[in-house]
């Protein structure tokens, strides 16, 4: 009589926020695999509701401390899109480059902390210090440059203090973005470094075909609003986005689920990537062909090497936005907002994917309903079925259980959960 | 069993230390993280067993934990409960976990299951008000912030591995602010919690141009009255001041009494749990 092997994750390791992973075979063949999600619910839709507008911003930054400058930029676009303020085109360039720097601490967050030691084979980044010396000190240099830029341009690196409907409390002197443009020219030659090390890994060779949400880019790799794409070819409005999450209940998890034209989908830096390739910076595009990544790229542990390329991708985008505030006048940071009663929805490019944040106002500039449907979330059901897939294929060609085990975390890991998020 | 390290070339003991997470955004442990020029120091003064968020490994021996985040589940409880009775010194990291944070604002609803309803519709949830550490269980230093400011952690830290007594201020952040020679918010016509609230964060957005939200819990003593005519007598509606009060669970009293004197408490109708 065959017995049943377990594999069994309970509050899965180097991820953002609590997840477990429930593995049973027998014969060589899969009967379970689950990707289950155990947070604790904050209520943040609720919290919202009967609170003016101004608070939105700088409560809904607390849904994640990792993309929180993510969140309270869609919230102050939901806000300004809801009362049909537009803010001057400077405050739009210094809110992308603060979105960039975000996505580049994230990014090398999670790369270097969080997925290199799986490759170097070690179970944190602490035994890397002494092995890994100099890759642990240019991990720092490049969190440290990106934090310090947060803290520049929104006050401190995350809960920003300095991002507000109407723009910002105070912008950063022109000297101080000089010397960050220097810095973060210099991080280029440290990117290209970082990607030498992320050559020698294995990635996974890992293919399931699936669908790909992300915001469509006009001329710029997109982050900032803009129309909803789909590599399926669904194509919307910002405002139209509840066709494109269509959130639903599972009972595995305490975060909900999205579909689109599939089961599942998927969304990040791969989705992005994958749906923007053409409007990639000379450098960001030199990464990717580095990596042979190119679309449509269907190896969910492809989106490590996609975050890859967007850290060259955001570097470089910021060195020509630097260029272009320092070359322009700029008008005071903050315009008066006048509520008014409606509906304001924000598609914003996170780290980890397309974030949406929908508040209806009431004509003081009440929130009467809150709605954010969190990257992560989103993500979750193409988790589900990526594992289901690939634990199969191991178990058929006779993996061992650690084996098993690893490469499951791993496969969560490259999707950088950010599970309290997804909860919220 | 305690190893000895050298912090700043002084021999220290490191102590083993273990970083937990309850209802939280976990922006308190990214902060451990920062200040990556002195992140390697840091981490010399401590040895870390268990955390989860960076590491694999896991030990149940430790010394001191750092707990962020509030109780909202059952089982949050029981995590904790374990913790208290592992842990010799439990430290509360960050609002969540000094006040209830962000999360107790939930609290404020009459119907305890309206704001689950709301989220989720007809769906079941397991969840339970918003609480403080300390309403569970004894906390033996509280951090305060949210976030916490890691200069402050790691002032904090030295002195619990130092064996001196962790200096929180009682002054408000208004001292710090002046200090910084800051223009008063309240002149820029903004509210601010600057003078009622705990100092430590180097009047942190104040100095962005940022009225202070209470992040930090009241200054010993806060004047709570004066508060109030300031802001009356800078023309800030009382719903303003609400707002920030009520915001991280810090001055829950007095918001209470404040929600309370306000006749139109939530300001909207359309949801039939407010307070």
């Amino acid at each position: 009589m065959s017995t049943i092997r377990k594999v069994e994750i309970h509050h899965l390791t180097r991820v953002e926020g609590h997840g477990n992973i429930t593995i049973r075979i027998q014969d060589g063949k899969l009967i379970e695999a689950r990707w289950e999600v155990v947070e604790t619910p904050r209520f943040f839709e609720a919290i919202l509701v009967g609170k003016k507008w101004e608070n939105a911003p700088w409560l809904c930054g607390r849904i994640c401390g990792i993309c929180s400058i993510g969140h309270t930029l869609a919230s102050i676009r939901a806000v300004e899109r809801a009362f049909g303020l537009a803010v001057a085109p400077e405050a739009e360039k210094f809110r992308l480059l603060l979105k960039h720097m975000e996505t580049l601490q994230s990014h090398v967050l999670h790369l270097c902390f969080l997925v290199a030691p799986d490759f170097l084979g070690t179970g944190s980044i602490l035994p890397l210090i002494a092995s890994h010396p100099d890759t642990v000190k240019l991990a720092a240099r490049l969190k440290m440059l990106a934090n310090q830029a947060c803290e520049l341009i929104g006050g401190r690196s995350l809960h920003p203090t300095r991002t507000v409907v109407g723009g910002f409390t105070m912008y950063p002197e022109r000297a101080e973005l000089a010397v960050l443009k220097d810095r973060l020219a210099a991080a280029l030659p440290e990117l290209d470094v970082l990607a030498g090390l992320f050559a020698t890994f294995m990635i996974p060779d890992f293919r399931r075909e699936t669908e790909f949400v992300s915001l469509q880019g006009e001329a710029r790799y997109p982050f900032l609003g803009g129309d909803l794409v789909s590599s399926d070819g669904v194509r919307r409005s910002e405002d139209d986005y509840l066709p494109m999450t269509n959130e639903y209940c599972v009972e595995q998890s305490t975060s909900k689920w999205s579909r689109l034209s599939r089961p599942s989908f998927a969304v990040g830096a791969l989705a992005r990537l994958n749906n923007n390739y053409s409007l990639l910076t000379p450098g960001a595009r030199a990464t990717a062909e580095r990596f042979g990544l190119a679309p449509v790229n269907h190896n969910p542990f492809m989106n490590n090497v996609a975050q890859l390329v967007e850290c060259v991708q955001v570097v470089e985008d910021s060195l020509l936005l630097i260029e272009e505030l320092l070359a322009t006048r700029w008008a005071a940071p903050r315009q008066v907002v006048k509520p008014r009663a409606g509906r304001g929805v924000a598609a914003v490019e996170v780290p980890r994917g397309i974030l949406y944040h929908c508040y209806e106002f009431d004509d003081e500039g009440r929130i009467t309903r809150a709605d954010c449907v969190i990257p992560t979330s989103q993500n979750h059901a193409n988790i589900q079925h990526d594992l289901v897939v690939m634990v199969a294929e191991m178990a058929a060609a006779g993996q061992s259980d650690k084996e098993i085990e690893q490469r499951a975390a791993m496969l969560v890991r490259a999707y950088d959960p950010c599970i309290s998020c997804s909860v919220h | 069993m305690t190893t000895m390290h050298s912090y700043l070339g002084v021999a220290t003991p490191a102590p083993r230390v273990a970083f937990f997470e309850l209802s939280s955004c976990e922006g308190c442990q990214l902060q451990l993280l920062n200040n990556e020029a002195r992140l390697l120091d840091f981490l010399a003064l401590v040895e870390p067993v268990n955390f989860r968020e960076a590491m694999d490994e896991r030990s149940d021996d430790y010394q001191i934990a750092f707990v962020e985040g509030c109780v909202t589940r059952d089982d949050e409880v029981v995590r904790l409960l374990k913790i208290r009775q592992q842990a010799k010194i439990l430290v509360a990291l960050g609002s969540c976990a000094c006040f209830g944070g962000v999360n107790q604002l939930k609290n404020r609803f009459v119907d305890p299951d309206w704001a689950r309803r709301q989220v989720y519709g007809d769906f079941p949830v397991a969840t339970s008000p918003a609480r403080a550490l300390e309403e569970v269980v004894t906390v033996d230093l509280r951090i305060y912030g949210c976030p916490v400011k890691k200069e402050e952690v790691e002032r904090l830290v030295s002195e619990l591995v130092l064996g001196k007594t962790p200096f929180v201020p009682k002054y408000p952040v208004c001292m710090e602010c002046k200090a910084h020679h800051n223009l008063c918010l309240f002149e820029l016509g903004e509210v601010c919690l600057g003078p009622v609230t705990r100092a430590g964060c180097e009047a942190w957005c104040p100095s962005s141009r940022m009225g202070c939200w209470g992040c930090r819990g009241p200054s010993e003593p806060a004047n709570l009255a004066e508060l109030a005519e300031v802001a009356q007598r800078f023309g800030v509606a009382a719903e303003s001041l609400l707002d920030r009060l009520e915001c991280f669970g810090g001055f829950a009293g007095a918001a209470a009494e404040l929600r309370q004197k306000l006749n139109n408490p939530g300001g909207t109708n359309s949801s039939g749990g407010q307070a």
